[in-house]
């Protein structure tokens, strides 16, 4: 089996874990820690006899996951405190917002730069009140701000002077230049107020953003744990009264349809994630991304190079109707 | 991938991988006292071409594995030897969590160990090693593993890499049979790996407690002496010497804390190595 599929198994089944031969236990420790699930699958397989050394690897990744759950929390909370004054709603994204809301998307979960959602109207106040705060811009360079402002879902990466770390402001969930033009206003109007004063999105848009994040934006790189985020919330959402009809609305809403329900058939496929009869109707592009999401072999290695390729030329062309791309290109290439 | 080596060294497991043989067979010949490879190995280090075409042409190796450095300079393949062990070496400093670690030599006698740190050049791989061929055991000279709960310190003996002047001198106490290939021109100078002994490999799962610290500085024109250490900068030094202090928060704050209050510590200044195994033989009788 390829490796990668041994990882999906292993997170779907934990008791297919048992089975495993020694040779079978390294490659799968090898592509979990290439697609950062590592510390989701020590989580996962916590309660399962493992050979002795694969226990001390997965408790070493769970107290790994828990340090950096302490400083993804503590980062959240620095920016909470720098916001504070401007009395605007900060919404947190991904794995921080997995972790502070505490779901089970959140259990292990790596996480590596701050995500935040702010409203548009308020960027301006936003970018100086991080500043103000020690926050420093990544990248000096004019071009790229431009391209940044003009054109994408966030501020151009800024970092901590201190802390070392980096924070994304978006103010909407897809570059401007994508087709599909979410609803952000929307979004943060019916964003959840955690303890403590911070926000994260609604369960829905939680879900609209992971399916966005996954397959309308970026070239499925760390595509699995996405993927994965997606089977918890499904799962911990998916039998509230009413859910999946307001899935389906929202997603409409959002124009994401498509994503949301691609998402939700791989996630049935990969890792047996249940859904309402209807949503898991296949469909004959969804080979492709099968296949470039385990494009990984038991050495930790990017395989399928030609498929990769396709993905990567792809998600240039969701952000960027052709011309502009060639321009965009045109300027990255002459510096 | 085409080789592959499995390797245990004190606690952890490696498995290298290399698309050209020369590396791995090098590696199996440095490390072929070395106890064979756990079957579920903790870390995979990656040798490969840093382009496709770069196996064939002006071969050039990229060091990748579990962990990896984004802007890594690859190596020329005659280096290939350097390359598998900067790839271990890697995967120590940004995966390792079992102990806190160390960048420190290590050695051993009665049961209770020295822990020696200092700049790079600061000459304790050296001293290490010979004190390894001088009665003692060598119980690494690149990392020392701290537990966490016992405080004692856990043996990586891994072959030493000896630069220049050091390699003669090694070559003269302990033969040439230990010693691996030299590699010339390579980003460190010349260098050759050194081989710890059988002793030290044999007993590479045994722990001893820390009985002293020392910061060594050589330098020629240096008058040797010794100075005490306190304990508040001896933790800032260790913890600046440490690559996973951070990751283990409080419980690694908490055994480094109980090493700087437990354990004496001294910085030793030394013109010639001579000089410095005479000082190091005088402080550990007191």
């Amino acid at each position: 089996m390829n490796a990668a599929r041994l990882l999906v198994r292993a997170l779907a089944e934990p008791s297919s874990a048992r089975s495993l031969r020694d040779p079978e236990w390294t490659a799968l420790i090898a592509v979990a820690r290439a697609e950062a699930l590592i510390g989701s699958l020590a989580y996962r397989l916590q309660e399962e006899a493992l050979p002795s050394n694969v226990g001390t690897i997965f408790e070493a990744a769970r107290r790994d996951a828990e340090q950096a759950k302490r400083q993804a929390l503590w980062e959240a909370e620095m920016a909470r405190r720098a916001l504070a004054p401007l009395d605007l709603p900060v919404i947190l994204l991904k794995g921080t917002a997995y972790t502070a809301a505490g779901l089970d998307a959140g259990l292990g979960r790596s996480i590596g730069d701050l995500d935040i959602m702010v409203p548009r109207d308020r960027l301006d106040e936003v970018e100086q009140a991080l500043l103000a705060a020690g926050w420093e811009w990544v990248k000096e360079d004019a071009y790229d701000s431009l391209y940044y402002r003009r054109w994408m879902h966030e501020l151009p990466p800024l970092i901590h002077r201190e802390r070392d770390r980096m924070i994304d402001v978006h103010h909407t969930i897809l570059p401007l230049t994508a087709k599909p033009k979410p609803d952000a206003a929307g979004m943060i109007a019916d964003s959840v107020e955690l303890d403590g004063g911070l926000r994260v999105l609604s369960p829905p848009d939680m879900i609209v953003h992971a399916a966005a994040h996954l397959f309308a934006d970026g070239d499925l790189a760390g595509g699995l744990r996405n993927l994965w985020d997606i089977d918890r919330m499904l799962r911990e959402f998916g039998g509230r009264a009413g859910f999946w009809p307001e899935l389906h609305d929202r997603a409409s809403r959002h124009q994401l349809l498509p994503a949301v329900q691609r998402a939700a058939r791989i996630a049935a496929d990969f890792y047996g994630t249940p859904s309402p009869t209807g949503w898991t109707r296949s469909h004959k592009v969804d080979r492709a991304f099968r296949a470039r999401l385990v494009a990984r072999n038991g050495w930790g290695q990017a395989t399928r190079p030609a498929l990769r390729l396709g993905f990567y030329v792809r998600s240039h062309l969701l952000r960027m109707p052709l011309p502009m791309l060639a321009r965009h290109l045109w300027i990255k290439a002459r510096r | 991938m085409k080789h592959e080596h499995r390797l245990k060294v004190g606690p952890v497991t490696f498995r290298v991988g290399s698309q050209w043989a020369a590396p791995v067979r090098q590696l199996a010949e440095l490390y072929r006292d070395y106890p064979a490879a756990d079957a579920v190995c903790d870390f995979t280090v990656r040798l490969e071409a840093e382009k496709p075409w770069r196996r064939w042409v002006r071969p050039s190796v990229a060091i990748r594995g579990d962990y990896m450095l984004p802007d890594a300079v690859p190596m020329a393949l005659e280096h290939g030897l350097l390359a598998a062990e900067m790839g271990m070496n890697l995967q120590m400093a940004l995966g390792y969590r079992r102990h806190l670690l160390l960048h420190a030599s290590t050695v051993e006698r009665d049961g209770r160990a020295l822990l020696m740190t200092g700049l790079s050049g600061s000459g304790k791989s050296t001293l290490a090693a010979l004190l390894g061929e001088a009665g003692w055991r060598l119980m690494g000279d690149e990392f020392a593993l701290l537990d966490l709960d016992t405080g004692t310190l856990h043996p990586f003996p891994r072959a030493v890499s000896l630069k220049n002047q050091s390699v003669y001198v090694m070559e003269e106490r302990a033969g040439p049979n230990r010693l691996g290939p030299w590699l010339k021109g390579t980003p460190k100078g010349a260098i050759r790996h050194f081989r710890p002994s059988r002793d030290a490999i044999e007993r590479m799962s045994e722990p001893a407690a820390p009985a002293l610290i020392l910061f060594p500085r050589y330098g020629r024109d240096l008058e040797a002496a010794v100075r005490p250490v306190g304990p508040a900068e001896v933790f800032v030094r260790l913890t600046q010497a440490s690559t996973n202090y951070v990751a283990l928060g409080e419980r690694a704050f908490d055994a480094l804390t109980h090493l700087v209050t437990t354990v004496p510590a001294l910085a030793i200044d030394y013109p010639s190595t001579e000089a410095a195994l005479a000082q190091v033989e005088e402080l550990w009788a007191k």
